[in-house]
């Protein structure tokens, strides 16, 4: 076991590098940054000047080397048009993100799981059609699209919940709700299909041979392994609420860091745009990271199969 | 929506033979007509459009549908802010949307094909390098990386065709390696070895002809997926730019309108809503009709 969380991390180390010199370059391929403080009285000099000072002149080697030092030390630069410190912006953002994709996780969730039980051991009723066609929609229709015909519903029309800004509980209830709606869909999918799987095996038709109240087969004995592949899925749930928030907080004004990546990339302010990938792309591995060892954990062929 | 495996409910066809194939007629025949006259719509956009998708009117600027109070038939779905006719943008939105999903699908599948043989069948160090990297790529959220892309490269067409490529390719890798894995230990492929058969012959002419169908499947199941991957793109404005219609960058022209002119953005959202609608439905029953096994994608 702590062969395979060391070869897991030595792996997770190098996607880290190949993940930051593919943002590195990715961001440079873009416009030259100096346009931006280029005006029409800006001289020759004042543009070599600039690019000094932004560490420009130099090659992208050294400039990648300036940057990973910087990584090193905790620092991500700092914005070009702010002129503040990336890691002050993120930080300040950071809370109004976690909590809008907390909210919208837990919720989601929650009714993933019980939908997905639900519309398993009642399969084919009226309700397990009902649940499977919301869980179609919600994988069909635009999330942006949802959460502006949400905002035509609730605040334009009936007039009951703000639609953009945050401050109150109010606040919250629409970009959750249009969150959640786009995050459940999948989840419950594997739950309810999970749950189908276990609902046939034998040890669930020992249970019930045993007399056990069927509450007890189906919540305690069942969901218990129905629950492996769904635990898999949350490397791709996590990658859906990156999404989700990046669009969720762009149409209700939400001020996140999904927000403050669509700022800073129409303003080429690289730095952040570099700064919040990398977060995005360290808490990924980590959290694949931690899926792959708590799965190795649960089931030890895994170890040996990956090696 | 992106960046996430497509998932579907299996077992859904151990119901009674009967019923299930009348069930699986119909989930066949509705997509298939919507993606047909998709495709329709998209070829013979300039006949179908009352208007071309670009011609303003500050006269008729902000119509409703013909339906709603103040309307006209001269506009059917109305007008946005500066005139232009929204059906006809809508119609036109679909050439964009149906095209760059069949360069997407061109791109990724056969990148995705060919590294998935390659790791599947020669297996190892290869194997195992190709598919860490496959990982990460299917761990990381794709619409960041194309969001990345885009915003460097400045938006436009072909920016969303490769941006959305960069990390599409990844499921189909995943899909075709686990087939071409279990194809490998097959009789047939062992005695093509056995009578010394090149590698790369076996690849093409043993194990490509018998991927074909997952690799169909996979292929339907990914069209809404791409085609929301572009409406997110170009709502977010890194995609395709204006004066372009893309029924993405529709929803976002009236996101700010919302409280005068519902319509803008509701037609758009719904033509991408019926696609990806289509597209799912059509993939899940070809899944299970040619491959139940594969019902993880």
């Amino acid at each position: 076991m702590a062969r395979f969380i060391i070869i897991r991390l030595l792996q997770a180390f190098v996607s880290l590098i190949g993940i930051s010199i593919l943002i590195f370059v990715l961001v440079r391929v873009s416009g030259d940054p100096t346009d931006l403080f280029r005006t029409a009285s800006s001289t020759e000099e004042d543009i070599v000047r600039i690019r000094a000072n932004l560490g420009l002149d130099k090659s992208v080697p050294e400039q990648y080397w300036i940057f990973v030092k910087g990584l090193a030390q905790g620092d991500l630069g700092e914005s070009l048009v702010k002129r503040r410190p990336v890691t002050d912006m993120i930080a300040e953002r950071l809370p109004n993100t976690i909590s809008l994709a907390f909210f919208s996780f837990f919720i989601s969730m929650t009714l993933a799981f019980f939908l997905g039980v639900l519309g398993a051991t009642k399969r084919d009723t009226f309700l397990d059609n009902g649940v499977k066609f919301i869980a179609i929609l919600g994988q069909a229709l635009p999330g942006f699209w949802v959460a502006i015909m949400a905002i035509l519903v609730f605040s334009v029309y009936w007039q009951l919940l703000p639609s953009y800004g945050h401050g109150t509980p109010a606040h919250y209830v629409l970009p959750v709700a249009t969150m959640a709606f786009f995050l459940m869909p999948g989840m419950m999918r594997l739950v309810r299909s999970g749950m189908l799987d276990v609902l046939d095996s034998e040890y669930v038709k020992l249970a019930r041979i045993k007399g056990l109240p069927e509450r007890v087969v189906i919540w305690k004995h069942a969901l218990r392994n129905a629950l492996i592949a769904p635990l898999t899925a949350a490397g791709m749930i996590f990658a859906m609420l990156i999404t989700g928030a990046v669009v969720t907080e762009q149409v209700f004004a939400w001020p996140g860091i999904g927000r403050l990546l669509i700022e800073s990339l129409v303003s080429r302010d690289f730095p952040i745009v570099q700064g919040i990938t990398l977060l995005v792309a360290v808490v990924v591995l980590l959290v694949n990271l931690l899926v792959d060892i708590l799965y190795a954990y649960v089931d030890p062929q895994i170890r040996y199969q990956h090696m | 929506m992106t960046g996430a495996v497509k998932i579907t409910n299996g077992g859904d066809i151990r119901g009674g033979a009967r019923r299930t194939s009348i069930f699986l007629q119909w989930t066949f025949f509705i997509p298939a007509v919507v993606l047909l006259l998709l495709v329709i719509m998209a070829i013979f956009a300039p006949v179908l459009a009352p208007y071309p998708y670009d011609q303003i009117a500050m006269s008729d600027r902000l119509m409703p549908p013909f339906f709603a109070e103040g309307g006209s038939t001269d506009h059917v779905l109305g007008t946005d802010l500066i005139g232009r006719d929204v059906l006809s943008r809508v119609i036109y939105g679909a050439r964009i949307s149906l095209s760059v999903a069949l360069l997407v699908i061109l791109i990724t599948a056969s990148i995705g094909t060919v590294l998935g043989i390659i790791a599947g069948y020669l297996g190892g160090r290869t194997d195992a390098f190709l598919m860490r990297f496959t990982d990460i790529s299917l761990a990381f959220p794709a619409i960041l990386i194309a969001l990345l892309f885009a915003a460097s490269i400045g938006p436009g067409y072909w920016t969303v065709v490769i941006a959305i490529s960069l990390l599409g390719w990844a499921p189909f890798a995943r899909l075709i390696r686990g087939e071409a894995l279990k194809l490998r230990e097959a009789d047939f492929v062992a005695q093509a070895r056995i009578i010394g058969t090149s590698p790369l012959r076996i690849m093409v002419r043993h194990i490509f002809p018998n991927i074909i169908n997952p690799l169909i499947i996979m292929v339907t199941l990914s069209v809404g997926m791409i085609i929301l991957t572009e409406a997110i793109l170009s709502f977010l404005g890194a995609g395709i730019p204006p004066p372009a219609a893309s029924w993405g960058n529709m929803v976002n022209d009236g996101r700010s309108l919302i409280d005068v002119a519902w319509w803008i953005s509701t037609f758009p959202g719904l033509a991408i809503g019926l696609v990806v609608l289509a597209g799912n439905f059509l993939g899940d029953w070809l899944r299970d009709k040619m491959d139940p096994r594969l019902r993880q994608i």
